[in-house]
């Protein structure tokens, strides 16, 4: 779908914070110059189209009280769709990337405790015979901001305005 | 540690903020509680830093943030604060973690940067190198996410 400058603001704007007060999306209508109904429309259009993932609570693991860990792992290339469907397959798995380089397979786990993360590790290693995965336990987070400019991106798709 | 309201607040949230003019009344009756208390805990979540905010998560792929570098870096542990400030302080670099270490993998210092380009990536990269003074890294791009969703948290 394509992305209009309205679209574009609201998105920055959603994306650092929603108020919390009794009309939010009032609240931010106003700051953007738009009507109630105008915000609330466009964000249901932006979640129906999948731009938008997620509008919600976005929480601190740890202080939710979970751990997590960075998990790498050594898949042979033929073996990559059937380990990664074992790995997915975890709620705790929260990202799972291909890189490049020796240990291919990258995927974060978050779990209740520290002896309930292991216990995942030891899992996967077990159902998929994969038993050269590394473990990064974080300990420290000194930044977890996740936002995506959309100012100067023209199309969804697309290039940024300065490569035009 | 969280009291039970808490977690149903957070079990509720994480699944979204209803697009509804009202939307802290409808949780509410959902949870069996006033809007008023419900607003106050979930200011009091954010107080002690347990959401960092109530907002929105894109699907980067979607908006054209297409290059993902994870960059491993080997930083003296009496640096590690001291950088891990460093490159946080770049609005690009979406998470920033201190981990472990393993005797053939010296790496401490973990940065995630998205951008719409690979070369993009490579320039902030070589920002950070200088800001921070260290030379000893390893840049490991994405070739293909298998998965990314947002944690859901008290379902286990």
């Amino acid at each position: 779908m394509l992305l209009d400058e309205r679209d574009r603001k609201l998105l920055d704007l959603v994306q650092k914070s929603i108020p919390l007060t009794r009309r939010p999306y009032l609240a931010i209508a106003r700051e953007l110059g738009m009507g109630e109904d105008e915000v609330l429309s466009r964000l249901k259009r932006l979640k129906e189209a999948g731009i938008i993932r997620r509008l919600g609570g976005i929480f601190d693991s740890r202080k939710v009280g979970y751990c997590g860990t960075l998990c790498a792992a050594r898949v042979p290339p033929e073996r990559i769709a059937d380990v990664a469907r074992v790995v997915n397959a975890y709620p705790g798995v929260t990202h799972n990337y291909l890189r490049e380089h020796t240990y291919n397979m990258w995927f974060t786990i978050l779990a209740p405790s520290p002896e309930r993360l292991k216990e995942i590790v030891a899992e996967i290693k077990a159902k998929t015979g994969i038993e050269d995965i590394r473990e990064f336990p974080a300990v420290n987070i000194f930044k977890v901001y996740v936002t995506f400019a959309m100012d100067g991106m023209n199309r969804a798709h697309g290039t940024r305005e300065t490569d035009r | 540690m969280l009291t039970e309201l808490e977690k149903q607040i957070v079990k509720r949230l994480q699944d979204g903020l209803p697009l509804v003019r009202e939307p802290f009344a409808v949780l509410a009756a959902e949870l069996g509680t006033s809007e008023e208390e419900l607003l106050a805990t979930v200011k009091d979540l954010g107080r002690r830093g347990v959401m960092r905010r109530l907002g929105a998560a894109l699907q980067h792929l979607k908006v054209g943030y297409t290059a993902n570098a994870m960059v491993a870096w080997k930083v003296p542990p009496e640096r590690t604060r001291e950088v891990g400030g460093i490159f946080s302080s770049f609005p690009e670099v979406t998470h920033c973690y201190e981990r472990e270490t393993a005797p053939d993998w010296p790496y401490n210092i973990y940065t995630v940067i998205h951008r719409p380009r690979r070369e993009e990536c490579m320039a902030i990269i070589e920002r950070m190198r200088q800001a921070a003074g260290i030379d000893d890294y390893q840049v490991l791009f994405s070739t293909a996410e298998l998965k990314r969703t947002s944690m859901r948290y008290f379902c286990d």
